[in-house]
């Protein structure tokens, strides 16, 4: 705005800051509920200032676990979540650049057919298939397995029209210049489309790294043991006893450790998105 | 080094297009050709065929005394510089020229050796170590050169290597092409719709039109004798004027005014006539082109004069001192009438 008036800025950053209250309060009350004892919330009221126990909790769930609702300790389940996370990232961006570079620079019988069939995936997210996939992980034994967590999930080749658009906007002269510098078909694609596609390739590991994190219905289905639980149904399991008040304090500390890995993901590679904005050129 | 011939080389599309005609021409080792012609004449398909990244459709095409056809671009022993450079943005000046010897499996103290050498011809050895993006439009068009030189290949092929400089850059980057060839005395084929940049650096220029030659000549033959009014119209500039006339009695005649033209065969013809070829006479001098003055564009060296002729409109260049008046008398040397078919367009004589 080209004005400049004093009440007017007030009246922004009175606007900003209940904007950002608003969306930061649950995530501060999941951090203070996580430094309290289990008989804070027994008279029902949320307490909004920090507690002592912080170190008792947070060793407790890192350790033990709560067996009460059959949860095992959070190292394991974080680490499940992470193998989820992370094979589901980086699986799909594998499979979808592949495609995307087979449909974008070969031409062979059916490519059209092709890249529809793939294009069709998209809009069948896991939900709508769900009864014939858990029919198909149970039938190869792959239950309770990491495999049957994430090939399902993987088995879309989402991000393939996204790397199509990326390929198309790179001059062909480039792929020219570098059939006469004798790249191969391989070798273009490490040395010249791999490179050009980093950034894309960074924004597209965010969300699906989200993503995978995030994944409870299937991970509800397909796993039975402990052993396979990710942190998303683990905080599901404590929050959902009958019989019993939660241990909100241990629920929110596991809330609060969930969040910490997507939380880096996001830091962590936006600063290399953002780089690789500034630096490439197409 | 190396010769290249080309053997009825033809391209037709998938749909039936035939973007070049059975094309035969040999160019010698060591020699600058310069093909040339509007958009869609098919110089940058014939150009691409050569270098593999095309198909050929019929004919052959030889490099050396090799049948390339088949040929992988990378095996064929040559080297292009693309209009938009297609530098790898994402690799240094230094990698960017390494790239192509790097994947021949050259050695390293080579690779450098070369590298080294070609910075230093081409002058960019400042900026080995920048990414394409922090150059400007003429180093980046210098680096696209010296990859194609540190190849040491048998034969350089331009595709419209200048057209994305502005026009200072360009002259300049033309003279040092030219240098450069000449001191290489790589066989080198070059793609332009400029017919200066034609004119400029070719030892031979080939004309092409609707995916046929028209001509081929050094530039002087184009310039002095035309093949056809399609080369006449398109070489030299300003543009040669191509009037209807009629030729009778070893006279060509136009209106009332005449030309000499000895041993012309009688019959309708197209006159050609170059603007920097008319000269101004004496009124009623005999025979002489009555030109009315429409308007006249000042270049500093020379004045365009636009007029028309017995209806025909015609562009004649004046020294700049020189005193108009509404009308102009001209007359041409015998030996400036170049006389075209006038329904061909091919040369007469």
């Amino acid at each position: 705005m080209v004005e400049n008036r004093r009440f007017l800025n007030i009246l922004a950053h009175l606007v900003l800051i209940l904007g950002v209250a608003f969306v930061a309060f649950p995530v501060y009350i999941a951090l203070i509920a996580s430094t309290h004892g289990q008989n804070d919330f027994l008279s029902g009221v949320i307490p909004l200032l920090p507690g002592h126990d912080t170190i008792r909790n947070y060793s407790a769930m890192m350790t033990q676990g709560l067996a009460s609702s059959g949860a095992p300790p959070l190292w394991l389940m974080l680490g499940n979540s992470l193998i989820m996370a992370l094979s589901i990232s980086i699986g799909k961006i594998a499979i979808s650049i592949i495609s995307a570079f087979a449909i974008v620079y070969f031409r062979f019988p059916g490519r059209m057919i092709a890249f529809w069939l793939i294009f069709v995936t998209l809009m069948l997210p896991v939900e709508v298939r769900i009864l014939p996939t858990y029919k198909v992980v149970a039938e190869l034994g792959m239950l309770n397995t990491y495999a049957g967590l994430t090939v399902p999930l993987i088995a879309s080749a989402t991000a393939t029209f996204l790397f199509r658009q990326v390929f198309l906007t790179i001059p062909e002269e480039l792929m020219e210049a570098a059939r006469i510098d004798g790249a191969g078909p391989m070798k273009f694609f490490w040395d010249i489309l791999l490179p050009l596609s980093r950034t894309n390739i960074a924004a597209l590991f965010v969300i699906l790294f989200i993503y995978g994190w995030n994944q409870y219905l299937w991970p509800l289905l397909v796993t039975t043991g402990t052993d396979h639980y990710t942190i998303v149904l683990g905080i599901k399991r404590m929050a959902d006893i009958a019989d019993q008040q939660p241990e909100w304090n241990f629920i929110m500390s596991t809330v609060v450790l969930a969040m910490v890995p997507p939380v880096l993901v996001v830091i962590f590679m936006q600063r290399l998105f953002v780089k690789g904005l500034i630096e490439t050129e197409k | 080094m190396a010769a290249i011939t080309l053997e009825s080389v033809g391209k037709t599309y998938a749909g039936g297009v035939t973007a070049v005609h059975a094309i035969d021409l040999a160019i010698e080792d060591g020699e600058f050709l310069v093909l040339v012609g509007p958009s869609g004449c098919g110089k940058s398909t014939l150009l691409r065929m050569i270098a593999g990244l095309e198909t050929i459709s019929s004919g052959a095409v030889k490099i050396g005394n090799r049948v390339v056809n088949q040929v992988e671009p990378a095996e064929r022993d040559i080297a292009m510089v693309f209009q938009n450079y297609a530098l790898y943005p994402h690799m240094s000046v230094r990698e960017n020229l390494a790239y192509g010897l790097k994947n021949r499996g050259v050695p390293k103290d080579e690779i450098a050796r070369r590298v080294a050498e070609a910075a230093k011809i081409l002058e960019i050895g400042g900026f080995l170590d920048r990414k394409p993006r922090a150059l400007s439009g003429g180093q980046r068009q210098r680096v696209a050169m010296g990859r194609a030189i540190v190849r040491e290949p048998a034969a350089f092929l331009f595709d419209e290597p200048l057209s994305n400089l502005d026009a200072k850059l360009r002259v300049q980057m033309r003279g040092e092409i030219k240098q450069l060839q000449a001191r290489l005395g790589t066989t080198s084929i070059y793609v332009t719709h400029d017919q200066l940049e034609a004119m400029t650096l070719a030892h031979r220029l080939v004309v092409l039109n609707g995916g046929r030659i028209e001509q081929v000549g050094t530039p002087l033959e184009v310039y002095r004798k035309p093949a056809s009014t399609f080369v006449a119209a398109f070489i030299g500039s300003p543009a040669m004027n191509l009037l209807q006339a009629e030729v009778s009695g070893g006279r060509v005649r136009l209106g009332g005014a005449s030309l000499p033209a000895p041993g012309a065969a009688e019959g309708k013809v197209t006159l050609g006539l170059r603007p920097e070829d008319l000269q101004r006479t004496r009124p009623g001098a005999e025979g002489a082109l009555l030109m009315n003055v429409a308007y006249v564009e000042e270049l500093g060296a020379q004045r365009l004069v636009h007029g028309t002729v017995g209806g025909q409109s015609l562009v004649c260049a004046q020294p700049v001192e020189s005193d108009l008046g509404d009308t102009l008398t001209l007359t041409a040397d015998p030996a400036a009438v170049h006389l075209f078919d006038a329904a061909s367009g091919k040369r007469l004589g």
